[in-house]
């Protein structure tokens, strides 16, 4: 024992090589799975990658590794690690960072760089990475002295996935990781400017308990805070106490059960109607861990206009930020929650709220208009909801598919949703799918992507092949970019301006070039045959599901109205368009 | 605001302003008593206090970012210094010399048809400074942007509300 300890002195001590700190670093953090590409100036940490015993999975595409690893992220709570070359890989990697950054998702990014002597010479595969990433990452560093590397990960690590987690990036010149130095990874982490807020304010919680006990109409609009914080059971515990119902926004999705009667649905430009409506009516407003992004709140004139406003985010920039907030409370969402719990005070009288609430939900759910003969894109979302029990991880882009996905499939468990909102990025759905499946073995994941976002990043068929991950690929197949084309429907007098394109490969014979099983439906009888099929399969399959092509997501609140002035709420709206 | 000295904090720091739609009126950057912490003095004009919290906010949310206080509602000493080349011929110098006095500027360089003048203060004086000398035909400006410190006793509260400085 004594002897491992002094071996272990002794390890710390040794002098090696910045790209061997790297992979000892990475050791020490624990990491399962690198996400990465390859290239001139992260040869030597390929090299020490070789025969380390970690688990790197080589993307098609540096895009395609980033968005794997928030997939990776979202799914497993802990941070995804990616490894890009410098120059155009890791300017390939800049659409990833910003998504991280915007839905809040842990990453730590390391890129290569030429070797500090000809850093600022527009060297070969030199790009001011640093510079072009300062915005779209939580932190950044270049390391200038090796001595440094064991240090700044170690601080990548610990800012990544604390407070609000987020992208960070280490950019390391080639010199660096062929230099040598001593490996000291137990030093703590000093950070005297980063010193997040967990616990609540006991005042400020005094506060909401107070306005809880007077409020008639309240509500909870329940964000990804809590799915960061792990706070899902408290959410529920505190809505059930309490009898306030809960309405998510799109990335908090899974955080309180959709099939709860206290679920009111999404919030936002394609919530439900009693979602927006309770925005619209409430009179307290408790905002957990969600950001009030446009598309959930409309136009900020008429939000929440009888509302007081109280706001839990462990990001206080947040709170106030968009909509002014009477009671803010710097906190993690479980802590707050737990307290919230805690506290002793008379649960509001929402008796009526509720049956008002129960009536909208009653007489105004989601609708749309199955025709025989087509397929409708929500019925597939619907038939996909069945077949895995409501259980699978589930993948998008953005767009129409993706409005459709968090309408139509009620999620009833956290951390099964891995969808673009904030950046709102074609082409995440599929890599993110491959990273989630990592993160759970055992799940079905199921990766929804429209035609258009689906060829942004199609290369990535490869690795779920390479891998064998029984990912089922289900393509939203309307020939257009359908949210593009809906706009230009309803805004721009129906002149579909490069929004069209029904030429497009054939998707399965792609997928059979892929070595990937390929199904193909046309009509809702195949469909149902075809989903039954790839479900019962234990094995990647690509489905091209050919939906009806003029199919608009409602209700829908336009840009610029509030969320009280939806439209396409009722069958007959439609023919108002 | 006190920041950690790094490559590329102003960097971060002004690209945050660019980011959120600030602008920024000056700043003022150097060391401060402390070994690898610098002070930033910024002059942003803004709409409204909502704002102005945002940017102190955001500006806390910087890894390199110590300390930042939003100074304007407080009493503060605010200093800037400028270099005016004024063009003069040898009648008018006796009476640029009078005119600067009240100012306790200095005359810092002397040329055949030019003066360079030093003045320090706070921003309204300098500006006052350069009005003056607008008549005589101003060759150049060059001015640091204002610094500024708390003053040791709050209860004399001057009233400086032009600009929120943080």
């Amino acid at each position: 024992m004594a002897n491992m300890k002094v071996e272990e002195k002794r390890k710390q001590k040794m002098r090696i090589s910045g790209a061997f700190m790297l992979i000892e670093a990475l050791k020490a953090e624990k990491v399962e799975v690198i996400f990465g590409y390859p290239g001139g100036a992260v040869l030597p940490i390929y090299d020490k990658l070789y025969d380390s015993g970690i688990f790197h999975v080589l993307t098609r595409h540096e895009q395609g590794a980033i968005h794997a690893a928030e997939g990776y992220a979202r799914i497993s709570g802990k941070p995804g690690v990616v490894i890009a070359t410098s120059g155009p890989g890791a300017t390939n990697i800049v659409t990833g960072l910003t998504d991280a950054m915007m839905d809040s998702l842990p990453l730590v990014v390391f890129t290569g760089q030429v070797a500090s002597g000809v850093i600022g010479s527009d060297a070969f595969q030199e790009a001011d990475v640093v510079g072009i990433t300062m915005p779209i990452t939580k932190h950044s560093y270049q390391v200038r002295h090796v001595q440094e590397l064991p240090k700044i990960i170690k601080e990548a690590f610990h800012i990544a996935t604390t407070g609000r987690p987020g992208p960070v990036l280490i950019d390391i010149p080639k010199d660096m990781t062929t230099q040598e130095g001593e490996f000291d990874y137990e030093q703590p982490v000093r950070l005297p400017g980063y010193q997040p807020t967990v616990y609540p304010n006991h005042l400020q919680i005094r506060k909401l308990v107070e306005a809880v006990s007077q409020a008639k109409r309240p509500v909870i609009l329940a964000g990804a805070g809590v799915l960061h914080a792990n706070a899902s059971q408290e959410l529920q515990q505190y809505a059930e106490q309490q009898k306030i119902p809960v309405i998510h926004t799109l990335l908090g999705l899974g955080g309180f059960p959709a099939d709860h009667p206290l679920f009111l649905g999404m919030a936002g430009m394609h919530g439900t109607y009693t979602a927006n409506m309770a925005l619209y009516e409430c009179d307290l407003l408790i905002n957990i861990g969600a950001r009030f992004d446009d598309r959930v709140t409309g136009n900020l004139n008429c939000f929440a206009p009888k509302a007081t406003v109280a706001h839990i985010d462990i990001d206080p920039a947040e709170i106030g930020k968009n909509v002014p907030t009477k009671i803010p409370i710097v906190s993690d969402a479980k802590e707050a929650l737990k307290e919230l719990i805690l506290q002793e005070g008379r649960p509001a009288d929402t008796d009526e709220w509720l049956a008002q609430l129960a009536e909208w939900k009653k007489g105004f759910p989601l609708v749309y208009k199955n025709e025989p003969g087509t397929m409708k894109p929500q019925k597939l979302i619907e038939m996909i909801y069945e077949l895995t029990d409501g259980e699978a991880i589930v993948t998008t882009d953005v767009g129409q598919h993706q409005m459709w996905t968090a309408q139509y499939y009620k999620f009833k468990q956290p951390n099964r949703w891995v969808t673009s909102g904030g950046l709102g990025t074609m082409g995440f759905g599929l890599p993110a799918a491959i990273g989630a499946q990592l993160a759970d073995r055992q799940a079905t994941v199921v990766s929804i992507v429209g035609d258009g976002g689906f060829q942004m990043t199609l290369q990535e068929l490869s690795v779920i092949q390479e891998l064998k991950l029984p990912i089922k690929v289900v393509i939203v197949n309307n020939q257009s970019l359908g949210m593009v084309r809906q706009w230009q429907q309803l805004f721009y007098e129906k002149r579909y301006s490069h929004s069209l394109i029904p030429n497009q490969p054939d998707f399965v014979k792609l997928a059979e070039a892929y070595n990937i099983k390929g199904l193909r439906a046309k009509t809702e009888a195949e469909a149902v045959r075809v989903l039954q099929q790839a479900f019962s399969l234990h094995e990647p399959v690509l489905l091209d599901i050919h939906v009806a092509a003029d199919e608009n997501v409602y209700p829908m609140v336009a840009p610029g109205k509030g969320l009280h002035e939806m439209v396409g709420v009722k069958l007959c709206e439609e023919s108002l368009q | 605001m006190t920041v950690h000295n790094r490559p590329g904090v102003l960097n971060r720091i002004t690209g945050l302003f660019t980011k959120r739609h600030y602008n920024i009126e000056s700043i003022t950057v150097g060391h401060t008593e402390t070994e690898g912490i610098s002070r930033m003095t910024f002059v942003v004009n803004v709409e409204d206090e909502r704002t102005a919290e945002q940017i102190t906010k955001q500006l806390n949310k910087q890894i390199d970012v110590l300390k930042v206080h939003d100074i304007t509602d407080q009493a503060i000493v605010a200093r800037e210094l400028a270099l005016i080349k004024v063009a003069v011929n040898p009648a008018a110098r006796q009476e640029i010399y009078t005119l600067i006095e009240p100012f306790r500027a200095a005359i810092v360089d002397v040329g055949k048809e030019s003066l360079v003048i030093q003045v320090t203060g706070e921003p309204e004086k300098v500006e006052a400074l350069i009005d003056l000398l607008k008549s005589y035909g101003i060759k150049e400006v060059a001015r640091t942007g204002t610094t500024a410190f708390t003053r040791g006793s709050q209860k004399a509260a001057a009233s400086y509300k032009t600009a929120f400085i943080i």
